[in-house]
């Protein structure tokens, strides 16, 4: 399987992103923002930092380089799009996800081990995470509340759309464990049609124990899995 | 001609610098401020004179780009 990496002035958690895809068995290669086709790709990851700069609003920029286009296609099409931490901003300012991040509520950047529980099984970004699995992996932001208005939270709820949420070590959904005033202590969403998802948090920082936790692989193993059915549906 | 963009988060949008900025002015003595909004300035130099025209156009980059809708408001001020 595929993997392109989108690589914006400034993305800084790209070759993270390589690494962990290729860690656990499949191909990934960088795709510079200029170039303004894909080629043949699976699925995108845009991944974290700080896109030009983080100038004007979190991936307001980014979202007018030329791969974005060619992005825009891929996923109107059904194609599979992660966006991690600012990927997720980027994919926010895009449209092609709902809400906005915006600065934490304490003013701080945090760069720490969160709790994560996954709301719903019923996404190729999230069903082969065990049931009951508190992930565990790193954060390191400073926009990343995730904000939307009242219409638009009732809608991500109504069609189940919220993927992953700020919890403690027992899957309590506390405030204290919400790192920046997300609403509903929201980490992680997808798109009406499920295959577009964001989320703050850094899996590719968190697939394999010598980092401290490999639950972040869960993550990537429920898109190896998406992948495959797709492929096995089309062969038959 | 000069443009001036005040670009400034919603009212339904929990502002913390606004928050912090008016906890550090109650600090220092300053009294019977009710809130503030920290929000951010553009000075955008512009050709010609037609001011409507300058208008529309800003109107448009704002929505588009200089401003997300979602959880700021903006206002043009053209001179």
């Amino acid at each position: 399987m595929n993997f392109s990496v989108l690589q914006f002035p400034a993305s800084n958690c790209d070759q993270d992103a390589v690494h962990a895809v290729r860690l656990l068995g499949h191909s990934a290669r960088l795709i510079w923002h200029k170039d303004a086709a894909l080629g043949d790709t699976d699925v995108v990851i845009v991944p974290g930092g700080f896109s030009y700069g983080d100038y004007l609003r979190c991936g307001a920029i980014a979202r007018f380089s030329p791969v974005m286009q060619a992005l825009k296609q891929f996923a109107d099409n059904g194609g599979l799009v992660l966006g991690i931490c600012n990927g997720f901003q980027v994919l926010t300012e895009a449209g092609l996800l709902p809400g906005a991040l915006i600065r934490n509520r304490d003013l701080q950047f945090h760069c720490e081990n969160i709790f994560l529980k996954t709301a719903t099984n019923d996404s190729p970004f999230t069903s082969q995470i065990p049931a009951g699995k508190i992930l565990r992996v790193p954060i390191a932001h400073g926009e990343g509340c995730y904000f939307a208005d009242e219409a638009t939270l009732a809608k991500l709820k109504a069609n189940n759309q919220i993927l992953w949420q700020y919890c403690d070590a027992g899957g309590n959904l506390t405030d204290i464990a919400n790192p920046n005033g997300a609403l509903q202590n929201i980490a992680g969403i997808c798109n009406e049609k499920r295959n577009v998802a964001g989320l703050m948090p850094h899996p590719e920082r968190a697939c394999e124990p010598l980092l401290g936790s490999d639950d972040g692989k869960w993550i990537f193993e429920s898109i190896f899995a998406a992948l495959k059915n797709k492929t096995v549906a089309q062969a038959a | 001609m000069k443009a001036k963009i005040i670009i400034t988060p919603k009212k339904a949008v929990v502002d913390p610098q606004g928050i912090t900025v008016l906890k550090a002015l109650e600090h220092m003595g300053h009294t019977g401020i009710k809130a503030v909004h920290v929000g951010k300035f553009l000075e955008i130099e512009l050709d010609g004179t037609d001011k409507e025209a300058a208008r529309t156009m800003l109107n448009s980059a704002c929505h588009k780009f200089l401003s997300n809708p979602l959880i700021e408001d903006f206002r043009i001020e053209i001179e």
